[in-house]
């Protein structure tokens, strides 16, 4: 089954085309990327898949429903991690958990439960009394996931989830994400680092000012962009392999992170 | 027409509640703080001008000036927790902690967030009359057990006063702003609608432009009960109130969608 169906979606803030009519579709229990440099249009894509940001014009379905007339509905369904995290600074750790699990409606019994299990899961059990702003950048980001994940949602929504993070954190983030979708959780992630993208996503798209480029396994990105470039290339990086940002530069002429 | 339509179609959950309990969780958090703070302000008026301003006042409608003053401070410190509530604390939520999005991206609506704004300006505006009540009727101040029903006139005066202030919050949402809607909203409005001196010594025309002061009938309505005075006037007072926060309840779902929602 296909969990995100986006057929000539369009969105425009004031007359500023934002995202220009892309089609794609996401799969159930795949990790679907957008990788893409700053204004690229990542962010307005996927606040539309969770309602955030009506749709401009296009069809947008997320678990076979409508978001202009089921996004409620959507939302049971999902885990958002925004760019920008914004957690509650005016609740403790666990209390964020426990008054997110409220918004789904979650009795507090089962809240309580998961959210237990969740600050186990993302090494944060020994903060559960602290003050959100005592935490350090990748706890709240992991905080921020954690929350995410707090009504078991069927697909899980992350817009840059490790910009910031010390490589550490970051392929701490990239494991618990790993295990998520052993767990059959859907991903969709987006991100300016092509190594992210080469290390979690099944599938992925190249954007750029507000267009998809191109699509394909991460793998087949890069093996088509050496096909194409003959041996030169493959001559002048003789020890080091191309990969996605080479792809990506030469589809853009820019580099992905400025 | 659009636009009428769009004002109309407020998309309102039980999760409302919710929201509401959020607000609750963070104040049970520091609430003798704020009840303190808010203690302190009524207080000092009541003391500089009830008792030192009041021994050279003559009796205002047969009753003492600290009797007269007391449930005017009453209302205006109620509803001034409601507007600090829904203009700077609304502003925060939205706009620096980013509450509102978060909440956006669970099944609470943007509807919902305003509405819980609103339950709570309007619990502000309740728990504060009745903080201040406690004081006056400790002082022997209270006079009628008309008093009780109190609570209930305060949250339609609390609504209206959250109503308004989130509506300014919509218009010119940014922090300095808010500062404008005191001194030049609120602070006339506490000045000229009867909480210090009845508003029958001014001049017609004042008399008449007062009447479309919010707080001038909750003044009224405070009074009358406190005292004991309570006639049919005092149901047309909260007539007026009523109707103005039904007419004006779409409004801040209005310009707040048109603020979050891009
Ligand atoms: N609320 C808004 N109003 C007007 N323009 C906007 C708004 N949000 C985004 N834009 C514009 O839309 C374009 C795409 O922005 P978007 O945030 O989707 O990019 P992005 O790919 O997420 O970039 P980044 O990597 O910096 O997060 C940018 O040119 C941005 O200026
Ligand atoms: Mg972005």
């Amino acid at each position: 089954m296909d969990i995100v169906i986006a057929e000539s979606l369009l969105k425009q803030y004031n007359g500023f085309t934002a995202v220009r009519e892309v089609n794609f579709t996401i799969r159930d229990r795949e990790c679907f990327g957008f990788l893409g440099p700053n204004g690229a249009g990542k962010t307005s894509l996927v606040k539309m898949i969770y309602g955030f940001s009506p749709v401009t014009s296009g069809k947008l379905t997320v678990f076979g429903m409508d978001v202009k007339t089921n996004i409620r509905d959507i939302k049971r369904l999902l885990g958002v991690v925004p760019q920008e995290n914004n957690l509650d600074p005016d609740l403790k750790v666990l209390q964020n958990l426990l008054v997110y699990a409220s918004y789904f409606g979650i009795d507090a019994r089962l809240a309580r439960e998961r959210a237990e299990e969740l600050l186990e899961f993302f090494g944060l059990k020994e903060k559960a009394g602290e003050i959100v702003e005592s935490l350090s950048g990748g706890m709240k980001r992991r905080l921020v996931i954690a929350r995410a994940l707090i009504n078991k949602p069927g697909l899980l929504i992350l817009d840059e989830p490790t910009t910031g993070l010390d490589p550490q954190a970051r392929h701490m983030v990239w494991q618990r994400l790993r295990l998520l979708k052993e767990q059959g959780v859907t991903l969709i992630l987006t991100t300016h680092y092509m190594e992210e993208a080469s290390q979690l996503c099944d599938r992925l798209v190249i954007m750029n000012l507000g267009e998809i480029l191109v699509e394909g396994t991460p793998q087949k990105l890069v093996a088509d962009y050496i096909d194409e470039t003959s041996g030169q290339i493959v001559q002048e990086k003789k020890e080091q392999p191309a990969t996605l940002e080479d792809v990506f530069l030469k589809l853009t002429g820019r580099k992905l992170q400025d | 027409m659009e636009t009428l339509k769009r004002l109309f179609r407020i998309n309102i959950s039980p999760l409302v509640w919710k929201v509401f309990r959020r607000h609750l969780i963070v104040f049970s958090r520091n609430w003798k703080v704020n009840i303190s703070f808010n203690f302190f302000e009524p207080l000092l008026y009541l003391t500089a001008l009830g008792i030192g301003l009041g021994a050279y006042v003559h009796p205002i409608e047969g009753v003492p000036y600290l009797n007269y003053l007391a449930p005017g401070l009453v209302a205006s410190s109620a509803v001034f927790a409601t507007a600090y509530e829904c203009t700077y604390g609304t502003f925060i939520r939205m706009e620096f902690q980013k509450t509102f999005h978060a909440m956006v991206a669970t099944p609470v609506s943007m509807d919902d967030v305003i509405a819980g704004e609103i339950l709570y300006g309007v619990f502000k505006s309740v728990l504060y009359s009745l903080v201040i009540l406690a004081v006056i009727f400790a002082l022997g101040l209270v006079k009628s057990p008309w008093t009780l029903l109190i609570p209930c006139v305060m949250f339609v005066g609390g609504a209206l006063f959250a109503i308004l202030s989130i509506i300014w919050t919509g218009l010119v949402p940014n922090i300095e702003s808010f500062n404008y809607y005191f001194s030049l909203v609120m602070t006339p409005l506490f000045l000229f609608s009867g909480v210090f001196f009845p508003l029958t010594g001014m001049s017609i025309i004042v008399q008449k432009i007062v009447w479309i002061s919010p707080l001038y009938h909750l003044v009224n309505i405070t009074r009358g009960m406190i005292l004991g005075r309570v006639g049919i006037s005092l149901v047309w007072d909260l007539i007026w109130m009523i109707v103005a926060v039904l007419i004006l309840l779409p409004v801040p779902f209005y310009l707040m969608r048109r603020l979050m929602i891009r």
